[in-house]
């Protein structure tokens, strides 16, 4: 076995990550070990990470231990990059945590200098070129090359010429120098994107009151519609975050059918989310800290927030859509559109009534009895049937333990498979019947495979019942 | 004489002030459009009333349910139909194709599929209390314990404060005491041929169990005819019943001829 990670006191002792435990344990015998848990590990990284949401939405995990922020135009808020530094320390004291942290013009630097600044130094460029050349993150086999030729630190190889060095030890070694002094473009690879739009609001004091919480997102909310407003746009999905004085967090979320931009209408969503939550949400010490984010404008004409009631407006069914699928979870609430295939219980999609728009469907033939069933099983539900031929029509069949004697019945209508979708060319071709039985109950039922052709003992199923 | 029933009149007004509740007349009839039914009704079905359709055996759950697609495309408006997980395991999803085939544009029903029936009256309670709505169907299967007369009288309640037509659709169950204005109960019965023996235009047996105010207890055998948007009386022709069962098999779609379809 050997060690993952020590702690200071075990590195003040020359133990070294990497050693045979074994060998550890020699140098030091009553050393405390426990197994390595990458998973929780992984986990922790994700709560700081979402924890350090509250300094910018621009946050990246850079595994296995660092967390980049981009706090451009942030470090203002909190007193200057050094106040703001001081804040991360300060709340992450309690979670017995030893931090290093660094500023520096990219993420790169910033995260090699966090790694492998061993002294303080004045200026960023000549913190960069003091860094050991690990801090290039090469393989193992062009880091000892360079070590090899004695160029110990970024500095010695800053300074060389790059055809040489690239030749040399790859392509990879010149392109790492370039990221880090700040010559290449290099990007913080946020794990959530950034927001079209966000609002927030820190408090001195933390708020304790759901109901509180609640007023400011609404005011959130309004200054948000000031800014949708000029830009002519509404958004479909509101996220709220709740900061809690101790790090945790609360996320409400809602979505609308149609773009809103109206605070009120907002507010009401996120009453009724906070109603329908299974385990209230638990302020805690407080929240010190609200945001709400719009994910992504869409266009909304100035004049709709104008209308007014209507017979039928879209706009008011689309506020109780929006009223029921954020209380009762947006798969709840359906709508069905058509799809162009020919099998039954593929034609049609239920969608989720947040998302979709009004479908159109086509009218059924005039003068016809109901082609289609109004129930529709899914999957088909297999039976038992006595049929004069074995390709001809039902005669009488037994579903869920009742007998039925069909005396009318119609068909086959034949469905066949839909060969093009499938690369086997697999399927059977169905033979639906609409059939009566002596009690007036209507049933659509299907023949699995041609007889003789497709199958020897073909399967019947019922798929439907009529009205 | 003259004076008492002037009393009995200002009586009645002011029991319906209490109750909240507009006088029947006021609100709009919406005739079914079969003669007998809207005498039966006084003019046809109350909108803005909770109206309660009963299918006693699960078997008849799509008649009923078929029953309620054709009251609310008389009603007309927004639907709502809202369902159990339940119904949708044991009486199949509602296909949306077939609704067309009853009348009703699939693209204008919201569906709405609840975990249990405590969450689907709480849902139908929101529904029902919306006027943007035109009419909400509530499916129940069997008789679950939420749905007590204080839970009918709520969404009756809510109904006439927003106009929303509530039909509460009753499978496996059997008719109980509750604030419906109208209670019905609906059967399955052999629909009229067409040619070759195929099964025609969806025929049902509806019973006018109850209504609040009215005479009930009255059955027809009644025929939806979807291209009309109306029901009419069921014209079953002898040989469709029972009685003069024709094996199709035995006189064959081949050998009376073809229909044709599509």
């Amino acid at each position: 076995m050997r060690i993952v990670a020590l702690d200071r006191r075990a590195l003040s002792l020359g133990l070294m990550p990497g050693m045979m435990l074994a060998d550890a344990r020699a140098q030091v015998p009553d050393l405390a070990a426990v197994d390595h848990d990458p998973l929780a590990d992984d986990r922790l990284l994700e709560r700081i990470a979402d924890f350090a949401d509250r300094y910018t939405p621009l946050v990246a995990i850079d595994s296995p231990e660092g967390i980049t922020l981009d706090i451009t135009g942030a470090a203002h808020l909190f007193g200057g990059e050094g106040g703001m530094a001081a804040d991360v320390e300060r709340r992450l004291e309690g979670l017995g945590l030893t931090l290093r942290h660094a500023l520096a013009d990219t993420p790169q630097a910033a995260q090699a200098l966090a790694r492998f600044q061993s002294a303080p130094s004045a200026d960023e460029a000549m913190a960069i070129r003091r860094l050991p050349i690990a801090a290039l993150q090469l393989e193992e086999g062009a880091e000892v090359a360079l070590r090899r030729a004695g160029l110990k630190t970024i500095g010695d190889l800053a300074a060389r010429p790059t055809g040489p060095i690239a030749a040399r030890f790859g392509e990879e070694a010149t392109a790492a120098l370039d990221r880090l002094l700040g010559r290449a473009d290099s990007r913080l690879k946020p794990r959530r994107p950034a927001p079209a739009l966000y609002c927030e609001r820190r408090f001195a004091e933390p708020i304790g009151r759901t109901e509180d919480a609640l007023r400011v997102i609404a005011d959130l909310a309004g200054e948000a519609a000031v800014v949708l407003e000029e830009r002519h746009g509404g958004g479909r999905r509101f996220a709220a975050r709740l900061y809690r004085s101790d790090g945790a967090l609360s996320d409400l979320m809602v979505e609308t059918s149609l773009p809103v931009r109206d605070p009120a209408a907002i507010e009401r969503l996120f009453r009724e989310r906070i109603d329908a939550l299974a385990d209230p949400i638990d302020p805690g010490f407080g929240f010190d800290m609200i945001r709400l984010a719009v994910p992504r404008i869409e266009r909304l004409a100035p004049t709709q927030l104008q209308l007014e009631g209507g017979a039928i407006s879209d706009d008011a069914m689309a506020a109780l859509v929006d009223r029921l699928s954020t209380r009762l979870g947006r798969g709840r609430l359906r709508r069905f559109a058509p799809r162009d295939t020919h099998l039954p219980e593929q034609g049609v999609l239920a969608l989720s009534a947040v998302d979709a728009e009004r479908a159109e469907w086509d009218k059924p033939e005039p003068g016809e009895p109901p082609l289609r069933p109004l129930h529709l099983f899914d999957p088909p539900q297999p039976i038992d049937v006595i049929a004069d031929v074995p390709d001809g029509p039902p005669h009488r069949f037994r579903w869920r333990r009742d007998h039925h004697e069909v005396i009318r019945c119609e068909g086959p209508e034949r469905i066949a498979p839909e060969w093009w979708r499938r690369h086997d060319r697999s399927g059977l071709t169905r033979d639906y019947y609409r059939v009566e039985d002596s009690a007036g109950r209507r049933f659509w039922i299907f023949r699995n495979g041609l007889y003789g052709k497709e199958q020897s003992r073909p399967g019947w199923y019922v798929h439907g019942l009529f009205a | 004489m003259g004076e008492s029933m002037e009393q009995l009149a200002a009586l009645r007004r002011s029991i319906a002030r209490i109750e909240h509740r507009t006088p029947a007349e006021a609100a709009s009839l919406v005739a079914t459009g079969h003669d007998a039914i809207d005498r039966q009704l006084g003019g046809g079905l109350v909108r803005g009333r909770l109206h309660e359709v009963f299918a006693s055996e699960a078997g008849d759950a799509s008649s009923a349910a078929g029953f309620a697609a054709m009251l609310a495309v008389r009603l007309g408006g927004a639907l709502v139909w809202l369902r159990t997980d339940e119904a949708e395991a044991q009486g199949g999803g509602l296909f949306a194709p077939g609704l067309g085939e009853i009348g009703i544009d699939p693209g204008r029903l919201l569906l709405g599929v609840l975990p249990d029936p405590l969450a689907l009256l709480r849902a139908a309670a929101e529904v029902v209390r919306c006027p943007e709505v035109g009419v909400a169907v509530i499916e129940l299967w069997r008789s679950p314990r939420p749905l007590d007369l204080t839970a009918s009288r709520r969404l009756s309640v809510a109904a006439e404060a927003s106009g929303v037509t509530a039909l509460l659709l009753r499978v496996a169950a059997d008719p109980v005491p509750s604030a419906a204005q109208t209670r019905w109960a609906v059967r399955s019965v052999v629909s009229k041929a067409l040619e070759a023996g195929a099964p025609g235009h969806p025929a049902l047996d509806v019973e006018l169990l109850r209504q609040r105010g009215g005479p009930g207890g009255q059955r027809w055998q009644v025929e939806w005819n979807r291209d009309r948007a109306s029901f009419h009386e069921s014209g079953c022709d002898e040989t469709a019943l029972p009685g003069a069962l024709v094996s199709p098999a035995a006189g064959g779609p081949a050998g009376t001829g073809w229909r044709r379809t599509g």
